[in-house]
């Protein structure tokens, strides 16, 4: 186990070194500038600004002082700011972020395993019908259309939830359901059918035979062999819920890392580009590495070193 | 079979009474009139402030929260309830100028005091507007100070030697005479730069804090300022929180208690904050929004004039844009009223002229008045011209050519008008290019588009703004057209000491541009925003963002 971990991270430094390397050049090529502006720009203030932050030298002389900064863990200040660092940035939004997901996550795993587990239990009659018009609606529907709606009926016309920000916990409500959804829908779905497949095999037949209570029968013969398949979906479900957090973020005016990815390309901010595109990088390597291990755990019969039965 | 459904059931009804926050009674509901506890004023500032420096700022983000936290020499005083201004002392008591104008002296107030205390004195002044020019202090807008004289050479050189830097510093020709004392001499006689010392760059910066430390403006703890309010709270990313500041030259004058700053940046959400009752005052409004409101006579709904045009770029070095006769024909080509009243909607002016109305003439009239239209709508004679200008062009009829514009709905749609009346009204083919703003910058600077769209809105109220943008050596004119008679009629302008004779040249090189046309003015802008009905005292000048600090919550 160990060996196969210490593996894993050679790789995933590898992997970060290519991503760092690739954005860093494409960054720089495609058009653009972080001083751009439709104002006034004289050339000697353009000079000081490009002086300051180190942007006149050769591009293979910024690359060396970045890779070298980012061995000392520091991703470098923002082009827009003076006040925040881009650690500053990953610090105080991260945590933000991460909240956000994983009460999106919670939510949506929660209700997607229960509306999946109803649907295959009352396949084909009306609790299972009303479970996959759900799941429709929240697969097509996009995010940020359901957060419009959302704020628009539950704040401003019943005045129940704040319309957005983020401070107290009624904050994330609104939020985290529409970041939901789309993780609920699949997760619906996917267990659905599933459960159904893992119904119909004979030592279900077994178990019932052998008298078990149904609720036994259910969550720890059932569900937990038509877990899995919910499991290796968790890792794409993660990433939308990252790249969907861009998107929500920047609609409830949440303080958190994806707006400050988004704003940082769309201001050419190279260091809060770089910056973020490593770190997320890191996350989905190590998501997916969890998720390997994850598989191990719940199916006996997967080893992670692939090795035979 | 029952018993299981039941609890799923249950389970289910359980997570969304818990969701929906079936909780204690909270203030925030009160959807109707306003803000119900206690002065506090709630706005939305749309974005993070890159800093609050008053050296360090890059546009309205920053400018906007910053002009309630520090005042200058002299500021701007309401007049009349359509965002008129005058130029008033704040920080100075009074002025005299020298008999050519160049030199100011301002003496300042007695008894004046810093947030924290310390007595604020001219050296605070010219040890701020010196560190702005400090090339190494990079200073986005360090340019707003080169009226004064050494201040170009100082802030543009690239002098490494801290000795012979320190010495074009000392050529900066602002002094401190004494502690009430600064004096000032300008490159040229400007007769606005009275309004120009009310201005972010020539904030005071309290010389003492900054010498202990150089990050004092960072963190609201350590924040130090003279304005009407004071930083308390900086959570970035999230909001601002100013208090009223008890130092402040005219603290009698400050009616609220504090102002609260969200940063939402999508402008829909910060509209259904305000709807919500969790804004007191939403400004930008969303395109639509403003439609909709200005039909309904909503009493909440204000619009003031602001000094700004909208209009099109011909790249000039491209053919057929390189004849005037095609330009000038589609600048006559489409109508502008119907763009102002079914696309934009917010009563904005049609243009027939670069300078926007809302600047005073020598006689008292606005500028605009004054100079007049300069051309009129007329598609028959459009017609006439298109033809004669591409015969001279050599060409027989009009390539395809794109209007370039960026990513943003109004824009889409104006465009999309234009395009069908010149389809309509001349017969041509014309393509959309919608492009990202960096990219259309950078394409702009390149000369690399056909048409292409832009806006202008004034640093200050006067008409060497929109003019200085179109001389041969401007980075803002990316239009290729260059005239030597412009640039001599602003570089007089520029250089008289005399009013009248400042203003024909500029009337004279505003004849010579728009009868070259390099440039297709739309409209005029106008400001719309929304105030809960119960706030009073909030006012608008035609260049700047809603002024609070006179605001009072009733």
């Amino acid at each position: 186990m160990l060996r196969y971990t210490l593996q894993r991270l050679g790789w995933a430094l590898l992997t970060l070194w290519v991503v760092v390397t690739l954005t860093f050049f494409l960054m720089h090529m495609i058009p653009g500038n972080p001083f751009a502006k439709e104002g006034k720009m004289p050339p000697g203030v353009y000079e000081n600004l490009m002086n300051y932050y180190h942007l006149n030298e050769p591009l293979y002389v910024q690359y060396g002082l970045y890779v070298k900064s980012l061995l000392s863990l520091d991703f470098g200040p923002s082009l827009k700011s003076s006040t925040i660092t881009v650690n500053d940035y990953i610090t105080e939004g991260f945590p933000v972020s991460l909240h956000l997901g994983l009460q999106a996550l919670v939510i949506g795993v929660t209700l997607g395993i229960i509306f999946g587990v109803i649907a295959a239990l009352y396949h084909n009659r009306f609790p299972d019908h009303v479970s996959m018009i759900l799941a429709i609606i929240g697969i097509s529907v996009p995010n940020f259309i359901l957060a419009t709606v959302l704020i628009h009926y539950v704040s401003v016309e019943w005045g129940l939830l704040p319309a957005a920000t983020w401070g107290t916990w009624k904050h994330t409500i609104l939020p985290s359901l529409a970041l939901a959804a789309m993780p609920m829908a699949f997760i619906a779905r996917l267990l659905r059918s599933s459960m159904l497949e893992v119904l119909g095999q004979d030592y279900i037949k077994t178990a019932k035979a052998k008298g078990l209570a149904r609720n036994v029968v259910i969550i720890k013969h059932t569900l937990r062999n038509a877990i899995l398949p919910v499991v290796t979906v968790l890792g794409i479900i993660a990433a939308n819920l990252v790249t969907g957090s861009f998107v929500i973020e920047h609609i409830f005016g949440i303080p958190g890392m994806g707006e400050m990815f988004v704003k940082g390309i769309f201001n050419r901010d190279y260091p809060v580009i770089l910056g973020s595109t490593i770190f997320y990088s890191a996350i989905l390597i190590f998501l997916i590495f969890l998720v390997d291990v994850m598989y191990t755990w719940i199916d006996p019969r997967i080893k992670v070193t692939g090795g035979s039965k | 079979m029952k018993k299981s459904f039941s609890i799923m059931l249950s389970l289910v009804l359980l997570l969304m009474l818990a969701l929906t926050g079936c909780g204690g009674g909270n203030g925030e509901k009160k959807a109707a009139g306003g803000n119900t506890e206690g002065k506090v004023m709630r706005v939305n500032n749309s974005s993070e402030p890159g800093s609050l420096h008053p050296a360090k700022l890059q546009g309205t983000h920053e400018s906007w929260p910053l002009r309630h936290l520090f005042v200058g020499l002299t500021m701007k005083e309401p007049k009349g309830d359509n965002g008129e201004f005058e130029v008033v002392g704040a920080m100075a008591e009074k002025w005299d100028s020298s008999e050519d104008k160049k030199t100011y002296t301002f003496h300042l107030r007695n008894g004046l005091k810093w947030s924290n205390g310390d007595p604020l004195t001219a050296e605070d002044f010219e040890f701020a507007w010196k560190y702005a020019l400090n090339p190494n202090t990079a200073s986005d807008y360090a340019y707003q100070l080169y009226y004064i004289q050494g201040a170009e050479e100082y802030n543009s050189s690239k002098e490494k030697d801290p000795a012979k830097l320190k010495a074009l510093e000392d050529k900066v020709a602002v002094k401190a005479k004494d502690e009430k004392t600064l004096e000032v001499r300008l490159v040229n006689p400007t007769p606005y730069f009275l309004e120009l010392v009310s201005f972010y760059t020539y904030y005071p910066v309290n010389k003492k804090v900054q010498e202990q430390n150089k990050d004092w403006a960072n963190d609201a703890k350590t924040f130090v300022s003279n304005g009407p309010f004071k930083l308390t709270e900086w959570k970035h990313k999230e909001g601002l929180k100013m208090v009223k500041n008890e130092n402040y030259f005219q603290k009698d004058r400050i009616k609220l208690a504090g102002i609260d700053w969200a940063m939402v940046e999508d402008e829909n959400t910060a509209w259904q904050m305000y709807r919500s009752g969790q804004l007191d005052l939403s400004y930008p409004l969303p395109g639509d929004v403003v439609g909709q409101l200005k039909g309904q006579n909503a009493p909440d709904f204000k619009i003031v004039p602001e000094y700004a045009t909208y209009f099109y770029r011909f790249n000039t070095q491209k053919k057929p844009f390189t004849n005037v006769k095609v330009r000038k024909a589609l600048a006559m080509a489409i109508e502008r009223k119907t763009i102002t009243e079914n696309i934009t909607q917010g009563g904005q002016k049609p243009a027939f002229a670069l300078v926007a109305e809302g600047s005073e003439d020598t006689n008292g009239e606005d500028f605009r008045k004054v100079g007049g239209d300069y051309f009129k709508e007329d598609i028959a004679e459009a017609k006439k011209l298109l033809a004669e200008g591409l015969k001279e062009e050599g060409m027989d009829k009009m390539p395809k050519f794109n209007i370039m514009y960026n990513n943003l709905d109004l824009h889409k749609r104006i465009a999309e008008a234009i395009q069908e009346m010149w389809r309509n009204n001349l017969g041509i083919e014309v393509g959309l290019e919608n492009v990202e703003f960096q990219v259309k910058i950078d394409r702009e600077h390149k000369l690399d588009y056909d048409v292409s769209r832009a806006g202008w809105i004034a640093d200050f109220i006067d008409p060497m703004t929109f003019m200085d943008m179109f001389t041969s050596v401007s980075t803002q004119n990316d239009t290729g057209w260059k005239s030597k008679s412009y640039d001599a009629e602003i570089n007089k302008a520029k250089q008289s000491s005399d009013v009248k004779v400042r203003m024909e040249a500029i009337h004279k090189a505003e004849d010579i541009i728009m009868k070259d046309m390099p440039i297709m003015p739309i409209y005029f802008y106008t400001k719309a925003y929304t105030l809960k009905e119960n706030i009073t005292g909030v006012f608008t000048p035609p260049d700047e963002y809603p002024e609070l600090k006179y605001a009072e919550i009733k």
